[in-house]
């Protein structure tokens, strides 16, 4: 016996992700408790918490990687595992989490952004090389690398880039899935002043295209310029509201404190996009 | 049915036998008279089919940082081949389930104890090799434990050399049909979940993989060297390359290269044919280490001491 995964809704436009008493824990460690989240679609949202306070733990669990030992998850209204095979979720790893010695190029790398899509070629095309592939897909595949501005950079081995280069190869690689969720894992850690420009603003315009953009970040400046509302954790919701109410030292100084229970503020949700 | 089957298969063989003859015929005497023995020729082939199979998934193994693993396995489908030979079970089937069961139990000792991945393994595969050597023991003579440990490709017959085609086809196939998501796998796993790739489904198909190799290798170097197999041609083809489509070209040339000549110099020497593969492999392996134009010693010291010297202009 199943409990039914997909909650049917009337509402037109579905929260992009909704989490209900979520718990997780590792090893009987609890690192998320009772979480409650409700992420509008085309919206940007981010994530700030000090370490351990279950930021990647609530990616991983959106993308199937744990189970949560209770609670509700759903993207678009649907079991994440179903979104996830459709190609809406699309995801930005962390730099230490790749495996830069790989004996792959730059296109190459951005191309396996396309992998899921490519599940609806024809059979015959998906037995020729990567290298043969559908021309929609090298088409997107050149658009991204053109966007992160590393066209130059194509076939070079991605061994032998620099720090913001190779986060702007794992940004290109999310935004060659055309997904309608990108889940971006500091996206902006230890990236040059230009590269970090760059990608802010290209993620603006994936916003403004409709996308959702959600984002687990340390730095209070950029999400108070750019995103649209914070979501401060700490093992719970601390708080969640527009940048203006929630980056103040009070609510920052909450957040720091591990354990933090009670709620201490959260603003009335925002509309669904637009 | 079945002995459609055999008589087909056997065929195949005999064409490829006659194939490779026709190749032999080309090289100098010297080297081609010990292929005149029918046994030398199914050892050629063999070696080449092992060396092509391993070549191929040492690339994976390598990548994935598998070389404990594959080690663990290739020691602990020894109780499954004893006990499928206990059974009267083809051996394949048998090693399937131990390797199986036995990477299951490693990741079930990761997760629900303090042990870390290294202790787990030798933990899960000493276990599973002492019930294999007990167990054969019993059964069978010293001799046919020796060659399973350490493998007798001269002695290779017909039923083994169809079973180690039959691995390679279906290795071979595999990797084609399910290249992306092996790509994939080997290189992000966060990434092929986020796909919504079956990431459980591609881990324990890439052991199933692993494991058909090891015993298609079995007869050849053996299940305590096959481990080296598959490493050292991959591990050798990673310093030189960064494309994985050529990687894995070069890792097949490495493996049969390797397996041919280490199966001429066995011949002419009169040592054992594994331990002859090996010592080819990890000598073609130093030969990379040194000279590989990248990532070898050499080109490294001479780039170290380009940066060291002074520039002229800068007197």
């Amino acid at each position: 016996m199943r409990k039914p995964d997909v909650v049917l809704r009337l509402t037109p436009k579905p929260m992009a992700v909704e989490v209900k008493r979520l718990s997780a824990a590792y090893d009987g460690q609890p690192v998320l408790e009772d979480v409650d989240i409700a992420l509008p679609a085309g919206k940007w949202t981010a994530i700030i918490g000090p370490n351990g306070a279950g930021k990647s733990t609530l990616f991983r669990i959106l993308l199937g990687v744990m189970k949560p030992l209770r609670g509700e998850v759903t993207v678009h209204g649907e079991d994440p595992a179903r979104q996830r095979r459709l190609g809406h979720i699309a995801y930005m790893a962390q730099q230490e989490a790749v495996e830069w010695d790989f004996p792959i190029s730059v296109q190459d790398t951005v191309l396996t952004g396309r992998f899921g899509h490519m599940r609806t070629d024809p059979w015959w095309r998906r037995l020729l090389p990567p290298r043969w592939a559908e021309s929609r897909h090298w088409d997107v595949v050149h658009r991204c690398l053109e966007a992160v501005n590393m066209r130059d950079f194509a076939s070079r081995p991605i061994g032998a880039l620099s720090g913001g280069q190779k986060k702007r190869v794992l940004l290109a690689r999310a935004l060659a899935q055309e997904a309608r969720l990108l889940l971006l894992d500091e996206p902006l850690a230890g990236v040059d002043a230009a590269s970090e420009r760059l990608i802010l603003d290209l993620l603006a315009r994936q916003r403004a295209a409709g996308r959702t953009v959600v984002m687990v970040t340390h730095d209070m400046d950029s999400a108070r310029r750019y995103a649209d509302q914070v979501l401060l954790i700490n093992r719970t919701i601390v708080g969640m509201g527009a940048p203006d109410n929630m980056l103040v030292d009070e609510m920052l100084a909450c957040t720091a404190v591990a354990g933090w229970r009670p709620v201490a503020r959260r603003d009335p949700p925002l509309e669904a996009f637009p | 049915m079945m002995e459609i089957l055999e008589t087909l298969g056997i065929g195949l063989i005999d064409a490829l036998l006659w194939v490779l003859m026709l190749g032999v015929g080309l090289l100098p005497d010297a080297l081609a008279e010990p292929f005149s023995y029918s046994f030398m020729q199914r050892a050629l082939l063999t070696a080449i089919l092992v060396g092509a199979i391993c070549g191929l998934l040492s690339c994976f193994v390598v990548l994935k940082r598998w070389s404990l693993l594959g080690d663990a396995i290739s020691h602990a489908v020894l109780p499954g081949v004893a006990i499928a030979y206990l059974l009267g079970w083809p051996f394949f089937i048998g090693a399937f389930i131990a390797g199986a069961l036995t990477s299951v139990g490693i990741g079930a000792l990761e997760r629900h104890t303090r042990l870390k991945a290294d202790a787990a393994m030798g933990l899960m595969f000493t276990a599973a090799f002492a019930l294999g050597v007990v167990i054969i023991g019993k059964i069978a003579t010293n001799t046919h434990l020796m060659h399973i440990l350490f493998g007798n490709v001269l002695g290779v017959q017909y039923p083994a050399l169809l079973l180690t085609l039959f691995a390679g086809l279906l290795a071979l196939l595999a990797v084609w049909a399910f290249y992306r998501p092996l790509l994939l796998y080997t290189f992000d796993p966060m990434q092929a979940q986020a796909l919504g790739f079956n990431t459980g489904l591609i881990h324990y198909g890439l052991i199933l993989l692993l494991t058909l190799t090891i015993v298609a290798s079995l007869e050849t170097v053996g299940i305590i060297l096959v481990v080296a197999m598959l490493i050292t041609p991959g591990a050798t083809a990673h310093l030189l390359t960064e494309r994985l489509t050529t990687m894995m070209m070069l890792s097949v040339a490495v493996g049969v290269t390797a397996s041919v000549v280490g199966l001429y110099l066995s011949f002419r020497l009169d040592v054992a044919s594994g331990g002859a593969i090996v010592l080819v492999a990890a000598a073609l392996f130093l030969i990379t280490l040194l000279l590989a134009p990248r990532h070898g010693l050499l080109a490294r010291w001479w780039r170290a001491r380009r940066l060291r010297a002074p520039s002229p202009a800068a007197g």
